[in-house]
């Protein structure tokens, strides 16, 4: 679990600095994206390298959901009979929403990926200017769709700060000072990512990025 | 005060078991909340009706016996508590108190509120101490353990085994009670030489006995009647990490 | 006098003579060593696994023997030990302030008012140091000053520190220790565990015990277990006055039945009544809490000068306050010792001037320490008792005083025993509390836990050994008529017991008990209270064979029908001991004779009649038990009066 979130979140934060290179202009985003293509090259031919970063996401995503879902399978054999009065959680939220916070991130990548890396359902869908299809996506008038983007950004937020802090624990952090530590690095980092992600569609929604 | 109890009943481990109304009358705040039990269990008695099967005995928070789901709590809404040092003035008159055992798998129901825990038993057994035969001992003061490592040993030991935390636990983890040992022994000097074959040995043990995994949600050590800290389970992890990637069992490692 | 006949006296044949300091050494080179190969095929029963059952289970496993452990609780971590707090003694001095072996044997045999025997306190004072290698070896969590090295500190008045400690949990840390032993074994096949099983009977084939009959808690199955020789470290019987700092389920069961298939009990009238316990509250009071003795160096004992005086302890001016024990100790004041600031507080109850809703109360102040130390300073050194107390009382120690009031602690009698710890039935071994040997007629702060792992580590895996070695034995089997006959007993029992259906609850019987047994047999005794406490037990347990109601049935989880058999026990040994206290015509340690007491109320004891050890036989035929009396002698210690002006 900790193994494969800290791949997927090392790609989150790569992720996160490409987006916001669209700050710095059309010319320099659509460079960007068309020079992830050419990763890697001469080394490898075009595209190979970005095929093999999301082949590794992938196989990450898939070993995340896996061993997600042996832990609730086994939470579930292990309490056959529910209690009858059950009070909600002491600890926090992103603990206890972390599988269904799961789902919900798992089905916004499908959306994401069929948006912006396919085009499929992207209202512009040309994969020759990615900024393009961006400032389309978060038009206006298609206010829902950043609506659905911040609620799954947020809910990312939620699964990184748990996510991030029981990584560090699973890892071995052992002493209650570095557990204070570990609590509130999780949390900064869930919240730095969070802005940065959503700070693209709202540029966009109010106009800063056109 | 005044209470009604719903009482989780059942005759025995084959028996479905259901949730049962008895109205309590007449309860003094000063009672413990077993002292109640005892008292509606008198009257059950006399009204020619089988009492309530609870686990209790030293009753002062300290034998580990005492495993009641109070209104959706282990040992109840008092933080560090344990339901024999509850007392009825936590509560308030006329309410409705719901009252389970422990559920897990590795705990399966004996009878009305008492369930088998021996799968804590067992996983001591599988490296929960220091071999050290009566008599091979050396001398008290030949080792000296530094007097922080020492204090959070005891911090540590001072689990009483009731179970609270897999009660608690949303995924019937038993993670903490394994951990609380596992930081013990790790801790001191004397525990080295079995260090990571123990942890092992006892992980292997709590995940044979079916409880659940641990992801880390804490819940387990705030319903600790006796405020084991969770970052004890970092300290299993990184054990079990170093002995299950470094090969610590190897001679000379 | 008809209440008992007297028998021949009784003697213990094993204790070598001797130099003092050489006995254990020499008796363990006499004794007989069982070859390791044959271990494997003898088979020891141990009843009981708190320090001294799960110490000796786990040494006899490693030594080899194939050993059956049985206990009442759902795991062998529960056994009662573990609500001991203050700690454990040790002649180390590691403190170098003159601590001795035989600075802890002198001290011993004087705290037990010359009534126990030297041989076996001295034998346990040479053990203590080793229980301490032992216990640090396992990984118990002692107290540790910053150089690393253990902390001691100085108990119940003790004027050496030689109590090891694990903050307020040291019988936990030390069951604990032992417990994990005990795992291992269960984990390598060498003890076979048996949770939640009770026994219920002895079984004693040609004049031998070979066995006992357990019952299944969970199931309700009775079965009979064979072995070749069988241990009890069952504990004490404090219980019998219902409300003690016992845990619920501690009973004398296994020693009773023990002592009726003639086991001899010796002296069932010395109990511990511990002086710092919260009050009871009510009614409805299922058990009493002890509070730790430290608290009375820094609080004040007091109670209002004039009785029925009911305003609020900080309205009553100092002037008007009675400190009483700084008044009749000026000397030692708050801390003497558990039995004389016990009835201290019993006397100024009686005269009317308890405190609080039952009138039985003193307050424990510690308005005086907070004043001259702080309250962070308070709060350091006894934070978790003041929280333990506002949580049972819901009242703030640290703005009004904390009412306590003594409650029985400790029983310092139990079956006889010789040296080698064997009862008066060759092959039943008994340890720990359950046996009278060590603690005379009153047992010293932080002793308990030490002569229950002294027996259970040390003494009995030695002892034992020398038994089997000496008596080889044909196997018998659970067939044989005397088990057959125990089991049929047992199964008879039972089956009265439920057959009563009476109209009274089995705890409503027991709390009559223990009200007759606290108001005569408790603190102070008189000859008319003790005879008329006898005649109410008899009445009563007439009344509780004819009405007390058992319900369910003998097949699974029954709690009611265990608590019955366990209480129809007690009803016979609370007549033992009010007639132990009767004939006992002295005040000595934990046992009080009103008759007897100085001019200024201080314990008489008396020398030239009573230096003996009082061994009761269970005479089924003769209707009155036989007292054997066992002489005793003091070559190196010799008695004096205790005095704490």
């Amino acid at each position: 679990m900790a193994v494969t979130g800290i791949l997927l979140v090392l790609f989150l934060i790569v992720h996160m600095l490409g987006n916001l290179k669209i700050f710095t202009g059309e010319t320099s985003f659509d460079h960007y994206a068309h020079w992830l293509r050419d990763l890697g090259t001469p080394l490898l031919p075009t595209t190979w390298y970005l095929w093999i970063q999301r082949a590794v996401l992938t196989v990450a995503v898939l070993a995340h959901i896996g061993a997600a879902t042996v832990l609730a399978v086994r939470a579930r054999a292990a309490r056959p009979v529910a209690y009858a009065h059950r009070r909600k959680i002491h600890v926090n939220y992103a603990a206890r929403t972390m599988r269904w916070g799961g789902v919900i991130i798992l089905l916004f990548v499908i959306y994401h990926i069929l948006d912006l890396t396919t085009g499929h359902l992207n209202p512009q869908g040309d994969a020759a200017n990615p900024y393009g299809n961006v400032v389309a996506d978060f038009a206006p008038e298609r206010w829902y769709v950043t609506l659905f983007y911040t609620l799954a950004i947020v809910t990312l937020g939620f699964h990184l700060r748990h996510g991030a802090f029981s990584a560090f624990r699973s890892l071995g952090q052992q002493t209650p000072k570095g557990e204070r530590r570990a609590r509130a690095a999780a949390l900064v980092f869930a919240v730095v990512l969070c802005a940065g992600y959503l700070v693209v569609p709202f540029a966009v929604l109010t106009g800063l990025v056109a | 005060m005044n209470l009604t109890l719903r009482i989780w009943r059942q005759t025995g481990p084959e028996d479905k078991g259901r949730m049962v109304t008895y109205p309590v009358p007449d309860v003094s705040p000063d009672m413990s909340f077993l002292e109640m039990l005892d008292v509606l269990n008198e009257r059950l008695i006399l009204d020619g009706e089988e009492p309530v099967a609870f686990d209790h005995d030293c009753r002062e928070g300290i034998c580990g016996a005492c495993s009641l789901m109070i209104n959706g709590e282990a040992h109840g809404p008092q933080r560090g508590t344990t339901a024999c040092q509850l007392h009825m003035r936590q509560f308030s008159d006329g309410e409705t108190i719901d009252i389970e055992p422990w559920r897990a798998r590795a705990f399966p129901v004996v009878k009305d509120l008492v369930v088998n825990r021996n799968a804590f038993d067992k996983i001591i057994a599988a490296g929960g101490y220091v071999t050290a035969p009566t008599g091979s001992a050396p001398e008290a003061h030949s080792t000296p353990v530094a007097k922080e490592d020492a204090d959070a040993a005891f911090s540590a030991a001072a689990c009483i085994g009731c179970g609270a935390c897999v009660a608690a636990c949303p995924n019937g983890s038993g993670m903490l009670f394994t951990a609380a040992k596992v930081t013990q022994l790790s801790l001191l000097p004397q525990g080295q030489p079995e260090r990571y074959t123990r942890v092992i040995g006892m992980v292997d043990a709590h995940d044979e006995a079916g409880f659940g995994g641990c992801t880390n949600i804490g819940e387990c050590s705030s319903a600790c009647p006796k405020g084991i800290p969770l970052n004890t389970i970092g300290r299993l992890n990184r054990d079990y990490l170093k002995a299950t990637t470094k090969r610590a069992g190897t001679p000379g490692s | 006098m008809d209440l008992y006949t007297e028998g021949n006296p009784i003697a213990d044949t094993r204790a070598p003579d001797g130099p003092v300091e050489t006995r254990w050494d020499r008796h363990r080179f006499d004794m007989k060593l069982v070859n390791p190969a044959n271990r494997r095929k003898l088979t020891v029963i141990v009843v009981g696994t708190g320090l001294a059952g799960g110490s000796a289970a786990a040494t006899l496993g490693e030594q080899g023997y194939h050993v059956k452990s049985y206990c009442y609780q759902d795991s062998p971590r529960r056994a009662h030990s573990i609500a001991a707090q203050g700690g454990i003694n040790a002649a180390k001095n590691y403190r170098n302030d003159g601590d001795s072996v035989h600075r802890l044997f002198y001290d011993t045999v004087k705290g037990g008012d010359f009534r126990s025997r030297e041989s076996n306190v001295h034998r346990l004072a040479e053990v203590s140091v080793n229980i301490i290698d032992q216990c640090v070896a396992q990984g118990v969590p002692f107290a540790r000053e910053y150089g690393g090295l253990l902390d001691t500190r100085s108990f119940g008045g003790a004027q050496v520190q030689r109590t090891f400690y694990a903050r307020g949990q040291t019988g936990q840390q030390l069951l604990l220790g032992a417990y994990q032993a005990l795992e291992r074994q269960i984990g390598l096949g060498n003890v076979e565990m048996n949770a939640r099983h009770e026994m219920l009977e002895l079984v004693v084939v040609d004049g031998r015990a070979r066995g006992i009959v357990v019952r299944d808690m969970v199931t309700g199955e009775i079965s009979t277990e064979m072995a070749d020789a069988v241990v009890l470290a069952s504990g004490g019987y404090g219980n019998v006055f219902y409300l003690s700092t016992n845990a619920k389920g501690c009973n004398v069961t296994a020693s009773w039945r023990a002592h009726r298939k003639g086991a001899y009990f010796a002296n069932p009238c010395y109990t511990q009544i511990h002086p710092t316990c919260i009050p009871v509250s009510g009614d409805h009071q299922s058990k009493l809490t002890l509070m730790s003795e430290s608290l009375r160096n820094d609080g004040r004992v007091w109670v209002p000068k004039v009785k029925g005086d009911d305003r609020s302890p900080r309205d009553i001016p100092e002037d008007e306050r009675d400190y009483y024990l700084e008044r009749i100790y000026p000397s030692f004041g708050n801390l003497v010792p558990r039995d004389i600031a016990s009835r201290a507080a019993k006397n100024v109850c009686d005269e009317g001037r308890g405190v609080g809703p039952t009138g039985l109360g003193v307050y424990l102040d510690f308005a005086d320490a907070i004043g001259r130390l702080g309250r962070k300073a308070i709060e350091a050194k006894y934070g978790n008792l003041f929280e333990m107390y506002e949580r049972i009382t819901g009242e703030d120690p640290y703005e009004v005083p904390m009412r306590i009031y003594p409650a029985v602690h400790y029983t310092m009698g139990g079956l006889w025993v010789d040296y080698d710890l064997q009862s008066t039935i060759p092959g039943l071994f008994v340890i720990g509390e359950a046996n009278f040997s060590d603690h005379g007629a009153n047992r010293l702060g932080a002793s308990a836990l030490m002569q229950g792992l002294a027996d259970g580590y040390f003494v009995l895996p030695s002892t034992l050994a020398n038994y089997l070695a000496a008596n080889p034995m044909e196997k018998v089997e659970a067939s044989h008529p005397e088990a057959v006959a125990a089991r049929t007993e047992v199964e008879e029992r039972l089956r009265r017991l439920l057959a009563i259906n009476g109209d009274r609850t089995v705890d409503s019987f027991h709390r009559e008990l223990g009200q007759i047994m606290w108001e005569h047999c408790g603190m102070e005794r008189s000859e008319a209270g003790l005879r008329k406490a006898i005649d109410e037990i008899r009445a009563l347990r007439e009344q509780f064979w004819q009405r007390a109601r058992v319900p369910g049935d003998g097949e699974g989880l029954n709690q009611s029908l265990e608590k019955a058999g366990r209480v129809a026990d007690f009803f016979e040994l609370a007549e033992l001991m009010c007639i132990d206290a009767l004939h006992r015509e002295e005040s000595c340690g934990g046992h009080f004779r009103a008759e007897h007491q100085t001019p200024d109320g201080e314990a008489e004891r008396d020398d030239d009649r009573f230096a003996y050890v009082a061994a009761w036989e269970y005479a089924a035929d003769a209707g009155t038990p036989v007292l054997h009396k066992e002489d005793l002698v003091f070559e190196y210690v010799h008695p004096s009066q205790r005095s704490y002006k």
